[in-house]
C-alpha cells in the first residue's frame, strides 16, 4: 500500500520542521518500525540523513520506542507500544503524522529521539528498597497475599517509556512515578522506606520540570501497559500520609 | 571433581581443589580481601547494565569500590535482559519434588551436553537460592500461590519444578530489581552512571587491563576512562545472524574489542536456537519474536503427517493425520525436551516437507487440548500476555487456531573465555553474564540465563574480583594520560574516520543482512565442513566489500546511529568468521552445535568425548591471520559422562 509520512525532523540540517516522505510499497505485515527501517534504507541510499528514532527489543518491553503517531503516543491501538503496531491497521493512501514525545522534561535530541533520563533520576531519588546484596532472608519467610502481589505487579509492569508524559496536557509524570510508589508500597518489603520514598520521588519529579496532574487521565488511556490512574490516587494518599509524619520519622 | 586443567600453559581455569560441593565455600574462605579503607582507592569499570552488569555494579558499589557503569542505552533499564519471559531457576526445592543443588548442577551439566566446567556450574547451583532471596527482598513481584508463598513451574529439560517466574515478564522484573539497586548506588555516589556511552576499546598497560575507550553517542566525543579492573557485561552476539530474538542493538563490540586486545574467545560456535519463535514473514523483517518456552508445558507441537495438508486449516486436520513428533520421538520428556533438541526436530520436520504455512518453515504449537482440559480461563491466566503478543504480530488468535512457530537464534553460549574467577586472559579484565562463555556448555537450559547473569553479578564477581584487586591497593590512581590510552584513543578515532570516509554505495543494514544469511545457512541449526569452509570465504569477501563500498551518512562528531551500527557490523564481520572456524574445528556434534557428519542413526547429536572434551579458546592473531586455538581440557570427576538422552 502507498503511504505518506509526515515526520518531525530536528537537528543536523533541520531546524525543526515536518518533512513529507512517500512510501510506495508498504507491506501490511510489516511493523511500524520496520516501515521506518525501509524509509531509512531509502534515505541512506539517496545519501540523505536517516530519521533518528529509538527502538531496541521490538517486543514491547524495553520501553525504548516512543513516537507520537497521528497525535497519539505509541499510535492508535490500546495497550500497545509503537514497535508492536503493524501496518495492517492502515489503509492505502493514508497520511501518517509522526512526532517525538514532547515535554519540557524530555528535551529533543534529534528528530524523534528525546532525552528521558529524568525518569532515571526520579528512580534514583528513592524508587528502590535499600537492601544490599547478601542481606536477604529466605524468600518464603514473608508471605505476600496473592492478590496484593498481583496489584503490585500491575504497577511494576511500567516500562518507563514516557507515553504518560507525552499524553498529558500538563506533561505530568504522575503515572510513571505513582506506578513505582505503588509497586513498592503494596509489598511488605517496601514498607520501611515508604514515606521517605514518596516524598523524595515527588520532589524530584517537580524538580525535573514535569507538570501537575489535573485528572485528564490521558496517561492511562495511552499507557502501553495499561497502568491504572488508581496508582496516582494511591500516591496522593501516600504523600499526604507522609507529610503528616514528623521529620524525625522520615529522615 | 572436575578440575579443569589447562592443556596449555596459558589456560589456567584456576578451579580450586577439593570436593566439588566444598570448592566455593573453600574458595570464599581463603580468597584475599580488600579492606574498606582500600576499596575507596580502587576504581572499577562495568560495561553494560543488564542483569549481570547492573547487579555487579550495584554490588561492587555497596562494597565500597568506586564504580563507573557504562551503557549505550538511554537508561540502564533498556538492556535486553528485560525481554526474558519464562523464569529463573533456583534449587530451592520449595515443591518438595526432589530438587537439590546437585540436581540443578547435574541438569545444567547434562543440558550443556557435558561441555561446561563442573566447578563453575556447581557454584552456580549453590548460589541460585540466594538470588531468589535477594530479588524478593528488592521487591520483585514473583508469582505467588494463595498461601502467599512463591509459585514455581517446570521448564524444558528438567523433571522438577524449580522455575520462579513473574507472569511472562520475569526478565523485566528482575532487571528492574537490579536497576533499582544500581539506582540506589548512583544516588549514594558509589556508582557513576554513563548512559549513551559505548565502549569501543580496552586499554592495557604492561599486560594489565587499565581502562576503556568509549564514544559519547550524543556528541560523538571519544573519551578515556581508567580503572584498576574492567568488567564486561555486554551480553551475547546472536545478532551476528541478523535475524534473532535479540534486541536490535545487541552486539559483540565490547567482547570483540576485548578479544582483539588479547582476551581469548571461548566456544564461539555454540549458539542456541530457540524452538518457539514466531516464523519469518517477509524480507523486510528486522527481528524475530520469541514465544516463551513455558508454552511447551501446555502446548503440543505437531505437523501434518502428509505434505498435502501443509496449507490445510489445522482445525480440519484429524487427530490421526497429525504427527506429534516430540511426544513420539521423546516419550519421557515429550514437548519438554531441551531447546536444541526441540529446534532440530522442527527443522527435520520442515526439511521433510511437512512445515506449515506459506514459507513451509513453521510447525504448530496447539493449545486446543489444554483449553479443553483446564478451561480457557486457566490458559489465559498462564499465557494471556503471550497469546496477545502473538495475535498482535500475526493477526491470528491462538485460542482458536494453533500457533505457528519456528526456531530462531536466541542466545550464545560462547563468549569471552574466563577462569573460575570470571577473569579473562587479560589480567584485570572480567566478563560476566552472557558475555562470558562459562556455565552453559554447548546448550543452555531454559530459565538459566537469568540465573547465571545474576549469580555472576551479585554473588560471584564481588568475591572473586577481590583476589585481583587486593594486589592493586597501592597502585594509586591510574592516569588516562598514559601513552597506551593515547594510542588506543587514536586507533578508535582512526577507525571511526575510516568508516565515515569510505563513501561507498551500500548501507550497513544491507551488509548485516547478507552476513546473517551466510551465518544462518551455513553456521545455523546444522553445519557441515563444506558449508563452513565456503562461509569463511564468503565472509572474508563480504568484509572486503564492506570496507570498500560502505555508505555511512552523517558526521562522526554528532549523534549518528548509522555510524554506531556500522562499527558494530564491522565487528560482527570478524566474529562471524571465527564462529565458522570454531564450528569447523569441532568435528563432533554437541548441544547447539550440530555437525551433519556426526549424528547417530536416529539423527541425534553424536559427541566425541575422546577428542573434543575441551573448551575452545581462540586467540586473536591479527586481521588477516587465522586465530590460534587453545584448549581447556574438561575433566569430569563428579558427574558420570553419558550420552545425553531424553527418550
Amino acid at each position: 500500500m502507498k503511504l505518506t509520512l509526515k515526520i518531525w525532523r530536528q537537528g543536523g540540517r533541520y531546524k525543526g520542521e515536518f518533512v513529507n516522505y512517500e512510501l510506495p510499497d508498504v507491506n501490511p505485515d510489516m511493523s511500524f518500525l520496520e516501515m521506518l527501517d525501509v524509509l531509512n534504507e531509502q534515505l541512506v541510499s539517496r545519501r540523505e540523513e536517516p530519521v533518528a528514532f529509538e527502538h531496541d527489543c521490538r517486543e514491547g518491553i524495553c520501553g525504548s520506542c516512543s513516537l507520537v503517531i497521528d497525535g497519539r503516543p505509541h499510535g492508535p491501538m490500546k495497550g500497545t507500544t509503537t514497535c508492536q503496531v503493524h501496518m495492517r491497521h492502515y489503509h492505502e493512501g493514508d497520511t501518517i503524522v509522526i512526532e517525538p514525545f514532547r515535554a519540557k522534561a524530555f528535551p529533543v535530541i534529534r528528530d524523534l529521539v528525546v532525552d528521558r533520563s529524568s525518569f532515571d533520576r526520579i528512580i534514583q531519588s528513592g524508587g528502590y528498597v535499600s537492601v544490599n546484596t547478601g542481606q536477604a532472608q529466605d524468600a518464603n519467610s514473608i508471605p505476600v497475599e496473592k492478590q496484593q502481589a498481583g496489584h503490585s505487579f500491575d504497577a511494576a509492569a511500567c516500562i518507563g517509556c514516557g507515553a504518560c508524559v507525552a499524553a498529558c496536557p500538563n506533561a505530568s509524570s504522575m503515572l510513571f512515578t505513582s506506578a513505582k510508589i505503588s509497586h513498592l508500597a503494596l509489598l511488605p518489603q517496601g514498607q520501611v522506606e515508604r514515606r521517605r520514598r514518596v516524598l523524595r520521588m515527588v520532589a524530584q519529579m517537580d524538580k525535573e520540570g514535569f507538570g501537575k496532574c489535573s485528572n485528564v487521565q490521558a496517561c492511562e488511556a495511552e499507557c502501553p501497559k495499561e497502568i491504572s490512574v488508581g496508582n496516582i490516587a494511591r500516591m496522593n494518599h501516600e504523600y499526604l500520609s507522609a507529610t503528616f509524619a514528623s521529620e524525625e520519622e522520615i529522615a | 571433581m572436575a578440575k579443569s586443567t589447562a592443556s596449555d600453559s596459558i589456560l589456567d581455569a584456576k578451579a580450586p581443589a577439593g570436593k566439588m560441593s566444598e570448592k566455593w565455600e573453600e574458595y570464599k574462605g581463603h580468597v584475599a580481601l580488600v579492606a574498606p579503607n582500600n576499596k575507596r582507592k580502587i576504581d572499577v569499570i562495568v560495561v553494560g547494565t543488564g542483569l549481570a552488569g547492573a547487579s555487579a555494579a550495584a554490588s561492587l558499589g555497596e562494597l565500597g569500590y568506586n564504580v563507573k557503569a557504562f551503557t549505550f542505552h538511554d537508561s540502564p533499564r533498556r538492556a535486553h535482559s528485560i525481554a526474558a519471559q519464562g523464569g529463573i531457576n533456583a534449587a530451592k526445592n520449595y515443591r518438595n519434588d526432589g530438587d537439590s543443588v546437585y540436581r540443578l548442577f547435574y541438569d545444567t551439566i547434562k543440558g550443556g551436553d557435558f561441555r561446561a566446567r563442573e566447578a563453575n556450574v556447581h557454584r552456580l547451583a549453590e548460589v541460585s537460592s540466594s538470588i531468589i532471596d535477594q530479588c524478593v527482598a528488592q521487591g520483585v513481584p514473583f508469582a505467588r500461590e494463595y498461601g502467599g508463598l512463591l509459585d514455581n513451574r517446570s521448564f524444558g529439560g528438567t523433571q522438577v519444578s524449580r522455575t520462579f517466574y513473574a507472569r511472562g515478564q520475569t526478565g523485566q522484573q528482575l532487571l528492574i530489581g537490579a536497576y533499582q539497586a544500581l539506582s540506589r548506588q548512583v544516588s549514594l555516589g558509589t556508582v557513576k552512571l554513563y548512559n549513551r556511552h559505548e565502549m569501543l576499546d580496552v586499554v592495557t598497560i604492561d599486560g594489565k587491563c587499565r581502562g576503556i575507550i568509549v564514544r559519547n553517542l550524543l556528541t560523538g566525543k571519544v573519551e578515556r576512562h581508567a580503572a584498576h579492573a574492567v568488567v564486561i557485561c555486554s551480553g551475547g552476539y546472536g545478532n551476528v545472524f541478523y535475524l534473532s530474538t535479540n534486541a536490535m542493538l545487541c552486539n559483540t563490540t565490547a567482547t570483540w574489542r576485548a578479544h582483539r586486545r588479547g582476551a581469548f574467545f571461548g566456544n564461539p560456535c555454540y549458539t542456541q536456537i530457540h524452538p518457539t519463535c514466531i516464523p519469518v514473514s517477509g524480507d523486510y523483517q528486522s527481528k524475530l519474536t520469541l514465544m516463551s518456552e513455558s508454552l511447551r508445558n501446555d502446548g503440543r507441537v505437531w505437523v501434518p503427517k502428509s505434505a498435502k495438508d501443509r496449507l490445510t486449516d489445522p482445525r480440519q486436520i484429524a487427530e490421526s493425520d497429525r504427527d506429534y513428533y516430540l511426544e513420539r520421538r521423546y516419550p519421557a520428556f515429550g514437548n519438554l525436551v531441551p531447546r536444541d533438541i526441540a529446534s532440530r526436530a522442527a527443522k527435520v520436520a520442515c526439511d521433510e516437507g511437512l512445515g506449515v504455512g506459506k514459507s513451509g518453515l513453521a510447525v504448530y504449537l496447539d493449545f486446543a487440548d489444554a483449553i479443553k482440559r483446564k478451561g480457557k480461563a486457566a490458559v489465559e491466566a498462564a499465557y494471556g500476555n503471550l497469546f496477545e503478543m502473538y495475535e498482535k504480530i500475526t493477526g491470528d488468535n491462538p485460542y482458536e487456531v494453533p500457533m505457528r512457530i519456528y526456531p530462531a537464534v536466541h542466545y550464545t553460549m560462547g563468549g569471552l573465555w574466563v577462569d573460575y574467577e570470571l577473569m579473562t586472559t587479560i589480567p584485570g579484565l572480567y566478563a560476566c553474564g552472557e558475555a562470558n562463555f562459562s556455565d552453559h556448555g554447548a546448550n543452555r537450559l531454559g530459565a538459566s540465563a537469568l540465573m547465571q547473569g545474576l549469580a555472576d553479578g551479585y554473588f560471584v564477581l564481588p568475591y572473586t574480583i577481590g583476589s585481583y584487586l587486593s594486589n592493586e591497593i597501592s597502585t594509586g590512581t591510574i592516569s588516562t594520560a598514559h601513552p597506551e590510552f593515547e594510542k588506543a584513543e587514536q586507533e578508535v578515532n582512526d577507525r571511526i574516520q575510516k568508516l565515515t570516509s569510505i563513501g561507498g554505495t551500500q548501507s550497513t543494514e544491507s551488509f548485516h543482512r547478507r552476513l546473517g544469511h551466510i551465518m544462518w545457512d551455513k553456521c545455523g541449526m546444522a553445519r557441515n565442513a563444506e558449508g563452513l569452509k565456503q562461509a569463511i570465504i564468503e565472509i572474508q569477501d563480504l568484509r572486503k566489500e564492506f570496507w570498500s563500498d560502505l555508505l555511512v551518512p552523517g558526521r562522526a562528531d554528532e549523534f549518528n546511529p548509522e555510524l554506531e551500527k556500522a562499527w558494530r557490523v564491522a565487528d560482527f564481520l570478524e566474529l562471524g568468521e571465527l564462529m565458522c572456524q570454531d564450528a569447523l574445528a569441532r568435528e563432533e556434534s554437541c548441544g547447539g552445535h550440530f555437525r551433519e557428519e556426526h549424528q547417530t542413526e536416529k539423527g541425534e547429536a553424536q559427541r566425541d568425548d575422546k577428542d573434543f572434551m575441551y573448551v575452545s579458546a581462540w586467540e586473536w592473531k591479527g586481521e588477516d591471520t587465522k586465530a590460534e586455538l587453545h584448549k581447556e581440557k574438561l575433566e569430569y570427576e563428579e558427574v558420570k559422562v553419558a550420552q545425553r538422552s531424553y527418550e
